[in-house]
């Protein structure tokens, strides 16, 4: 795979290189500016049809992949699992099968399984763009929240970023200790041991018990949400002793050598894992988050849906033969 | 510069003869800038002539991705004196407006579009290096009606070197040359890549 | 029957401690004589074995069957014609089928499919509890009186330590072991091994420890109430050592492998490979080392397939979705040869041992002998013959196999089943 080029699907960031996570980085830098122009739309993917194929409930990553969609003149098409024939049992092979008699361009997908859009990408021709799967990657939440550190710090590399939080359920961890690692950054974890993922420290990260100790070190924390099922399956014993203990709370960050930056992929549990002093705060750059969202996500349908790079790699070696 | 466009032909494999002819040099490309900069001046003038209404229009020049955004620059400091105001000036990327995404593939890192104000109502000259097939131009047209609706549209090249596949012409054109298709026209600017110049390199002689 | 001479063969028989080049008569169903120069009757079929073993039938101590309830994916006929294809002569049939085997009925069909079938012969295991349900006794007795060699519950981990320490007590009566598949329900819930392979994929982990406690609470019981408990498919380091220690002490346990968990590590599971999804599951290289010690010196007696079919789309699914085993009895013997002898972990003599002799004496059966005398259930194989795994070749209607493709050594030539000929190779 050129690393001036994704491939064809985007299934996880532990399977990239250093220079395909920049390339997309760079980007969605121009991607930003399409937002802010009067009419929101480009024509680059103009006739390419996109499935989104949310087999679990998600309101903002799908919102986010659809401006995306929109602003790049892709034709969508939302597939929720509720009503769908996947209630009925159609298994995803077939799923998938069908989507290919369709000749659409591209799936978005969301899945409560890990795997599954490794699954449906090595079944089909269309690209695939995870959009999470289980507890495994969510590539596009890390790629944003790289882009965020990356407008705020202006570099990766080097910086200490602590995720706070259940590791152990998010694939929003797994996707940024890969990005963050590979562009240069200091990782490390911060959360209840009952929800930190057995041999999390061979993948080259600090694990620190308390979270004082964690923003001592920290020039960001990124906090993940807590799902509130959690409790009822017994890894922690209430919400409110978690947010006693782990809560990014003002007054431990006030505690804290230098201001930190504060990113949590949504929804935020405010009173749980935050406070809702810290989410609306100065420290809080979630709402840039959300912004980026769109634009990496147009930089990755962008970047997919060239889809031939041998012949982007042809064209570059001609020089500027076209005006 | 030109050296490491060389490099690059060489590096993809291609081993392509290249004769060099220079089309200008830097007090030619001095001389034709300032011909296109009456040109433009008067280009707007007669414009605003035309024009009724109580606001008079005003001027904007935008350049496209690369070169075409320095040449915009550099005319508008000379248009500015002939016209007595500013003229603003923005800039163009017109990759995500091109036709060919599936056969070329994507364009790594596209380039900045900014414009500077709202187009409605303006007189707005697009202003690029080359005008070859005239698709880039067809993009850039697409892409500025997304900006608004300018009062009218003109187009400035430095170099037209033929060969159309689509129904444009330039209104105001620095130099015509006829070039072949294999060949390819060079615009160095000074900004980029250190000197002025038009050069003509044939290519596919070998 | 005709009476069968194998000359020349390599007769490998470690029950009598045999290793040498030698002639093998069966007569009238027994085996007549080992030696040179053997009488041979004027009907005989004479076939050379020279470069070929000829050892005591193979035994596999743990296979799924499906049949009642799924035979769409296996039955006893396709699963015993398989298991004579891959050198077993006799294989016990686990009871969580479909009705379960917990009752006399049960297990008087499966004995009669079996014969029916006419391949290798398949011994029934009793539930030990009724429908595997973990709360009252199967009829142990009316289940041995049928043709059970064990009970189980396998499939489902026997919970209460109530059940379990009350089958390890009346199983006595009838001198049958009770076999346990040792899974804590409330550690277990996941679908691969806990580690850093499941961290990466986001898979919910199997602590080793789910297997070990069971594994501890077993062996406890076993001495406790003096019975014979038989551990399946160990699959960690600490279960063996606790084994080996519990066997220090004397207590009576017998524990299986199986060729999947002696061969393969958790790491087969990347690119969520649903064909290395197994319960327990694959592990890690540690226990994998472990596991080969163990079985080297006797601390894990016997290698068993844990053969467990599934529909051939079953596994065409997301790793969560995918149900959990492995198909093995067309395998075990090549992968056996391939991955333990030739790279001399096991000699060949052991091998046979762990695939015969141990199973017969661990479930007290008939075969893993060539004792003169003794039934003539008879393996013989080509140790050299170099094959390629493809399982549209199998037997067994099931194709799940994390092996497809892989290069193996050893390919079974003639099995024998009570002086019968059930499989020759290219014979079909």
């Amino acid at each position: 795979m050129s690393e001036r080029s994704l491939g064809k699907d985007l299934l996880g960031l532990e399977s990239l290189t250093a220079e395909q996570i920049t390339l997309i980085l760079d980007t969605a830098e121009p991607f930003k500016e399409v937002s802010e122009r009067p009419i929101k739309k480009v024509p680059t993917l103009r006739g390419k049809t996109i499935v989104n194929l949310f087999f679990e409930a998600s309101t903002r990553t799908r919102i986010s992949f659809e401006f995306a969609e929109k602003r790049l003149s892709a034709d969508t098409v939302n597939v929720a699992a509720l009503g769908s024939s996947v209630q009925k049992g159609e298994t995803l092979v077939d799923t998938a099968r069908n989507l290919e008699a369709m000749r659409i361009d591209m799936v978005v997908i969301r899945h409560p399984s890990s795997g599954a859009a490794q699954f449906l990408a090595e079944r089909i021709r269309s690209n695939v763009v995870n959009a999470g799967d289980g507890t495994h990657e969510h590539p596009t939440q890390a790629l944003l929240d790289l882009l965020t550190l990356r407008d705020k710090f202006g570099r990766i590399a080097g910086l200490k970023v602590c995720i706070c939080g259940d590791v152990l359920h998010s694939r929003v961890a797994r996707s940024n200790i890969w990005g963050l690692l590979k562009l240069g950054a200091e990782v490390a974890v911060c959360g209840p041991p009952s929800l930190m993922p057995l041999g999390i420290e061979e993948l080259g990260v600090t694990v620190f018990r308390r979270i004082e100790d964690a923003i001592q070190w920290a020039d960001v924390l990124n906090v993940l949400r807590l799902q509130l099922e959690r409790m009822h399956a017994g890894f922690i014993p209430s919400l409110r002793e978690y947010y006693r203990v782990f809560g990014v709370t003002v007054e431990r960050l006030e505690r804290a050598p230098k201001d930190l930056v504060i990113l949590h992929p949504g929804p935020m549990n405010r009173g749980v894992e935050i406070d809702s002093r810290v989410a609306d705060g100065p420290h809080s750059v979630i709402l840039h988050q959300v912004t980026n969202g769109v634009a990496v996500r147009m930089a990755v349908l962008y970047l997919l849906a060239g889809g031939r790079p041998e012949l982007a790699e042809a064209a570059k070696g001609k020089g500027e033969v076209a005006e | 510069m030109t050296g490491i466009r060389v490099l690059s032909n060489l590096a993809s494999g291609m081993t392509v003869a290249h004769k060099r002819n220079s089309l200008l040099d830097a007090r030619g490309f001095q001389r034709v800038l300032k011909r296109l900069a009456k040109e433009i001046a008067d280009f707007f003038k007669s414009t605003a002539a035309e024009m009724e209404g109580p606001e008079r229009p005003r001027l904007v020049l935008i350049g496209i991705q690369r070169r075409g955004v320095e040449l915009a620059e550099r005319l508008a400091r000379l248009v500015e004196p002939m016209l007595g105001e500013p003229v603003a000036t923005g800039a163009l990327d017109i990759t995500l407006y091109r036709d060919d995404l599936e056969t070329i593939g994507p364009r790594p890192v596209v380039g900045e579009t900014r414009i500077p104000e709202s187009l409605d109502g303006k007189c707005v000259v697009i202003v690029d290096d080359v005008l070859y097939t005239g698709r880039t131009v067809r993009a850039a047209l697409d892409e500025l009606a997304d900006f608004g609706r300018p009062a009218r549209i003109g187009l400035c090249v430095l170099i037209d070197r033929g060969g159309r596949e689509l129904p444009i012409q330039a209104d105001i054109v620095g130099k015509r040359v006829k070039a072949k298709r294999g060949d390819r026209v060079d615009v160095l600017l000074n900004e980029v890549d250190g000197r002025d110049a038009v050069e003509l390199v044939s290519g596919r002689a070998a | 029957m005709r009476p069968l001479l194998l000359r020349s063969g390599r007769v490998v028989d470690p029950s009598q401690g045999l290793d040498e080049i030698s002639d093998l008569l069966i007569r009238e169903g027994k085996v007549a004589g080992i030696g040179r120069g053997l009488g041979v009757p004027d009907d005989a079929e004479v076939v050379d074995a020279s470069g070929w073993v000829v050892s005591p039938g193979l035994i596999d101590l743990h296979v799924h069957l499906r049949e009642p309830g799924q035979e769409d994916v296996e039955t006893i006929a396709s699963g015993a014609r398989a298991a004579a294809a891959g050198g077993f002569t006799a294989v016990c049939a686990m009871p969580n089928t479909d009705p379960v085997t917990d009752n006399q009925a049960a297990v008087g069909f499966i004995v009669k499919q079996a014969q029916a079938a006419g391949a290798a012969r398949v011994y029934p295991i009793g539930a030990i509890s009724l429908g595997q349900r973990g709360v009252q006794l199967a009829e142990f007795g009316e289940l041995v009186s049928a043709g059970a060699v064990a009970v189980s519950d396998d499939g489902r981990p026997v919970a209460s330590s109530h059940l379990m320490r009350m089958a390890l007590s009346y199983a006595q009566t009838f001198g049958i072991p009770v076999a346990d598949h040792c899974e804590d329900p409330t550690l277990s819930g996941g679908v691969m091994h806990e580690g850093l392979v499941s961290t990466r994929l986001g898979l919910r982990g199997i602590p080793s420890a789910a297997e070990e406690i069971m594994v501890a609470r077993d062996l406890l019981l076993a001495e406790l109430t003096r019975g014979h408990i038989h551990l399946c498919h160990m699959s960690t380091k600490g279960s063996v050592d606790l084994i080996r220690r519990a066997k220090d002490k004397g207590i009576k346990v017998t524990a299986e492998v199986t060729p999947h968990h002696l061969i393969l590590t958790d790491e087969a599971c990347l690119g969520y490979n649903t064909h290395a999804k197994m319960n327990p599951p694959l592990r890690t290289a540690a226990d994998v080392e472990a596991l080969r010690e163990a079985l080297k010196d006797g601390t894990v007696d016997v290698i068993a397939t844990d053969h467990a079919p599934h529909h051939y789309d079953a596994k065409e699914r997301e790793f969560d979705d995918a149900p959990f085993g492995v198909i093995g009895l067309e395998t075990a013997l090549a992968l056996g040869i391939t991955q333990l002898v030739r790279p001399g972990i096991l000699t060949l003599a052991e091998l046979i041992d762990r695939m015969s002799c141990a199973p017969a004496k661990v479930f007290n059966l008939p075969g893993g002998t060539l004792r003169p005398g003794t039934v003539a259930d008879v393996t013989v194989f080509d140790p050299e013959a170099r094959w390629k795994v493809d399982p549209e070749r199998f037997y067994s209607k099931s194709r799940n196999t994390p092996f497809a493709g892989w290069e193996v050594f050893g390919k079974v030539v003639m099995t024998i089943v009570g002086g019968r000929v059930v499989f020759r190779s290219g014979a079909d």
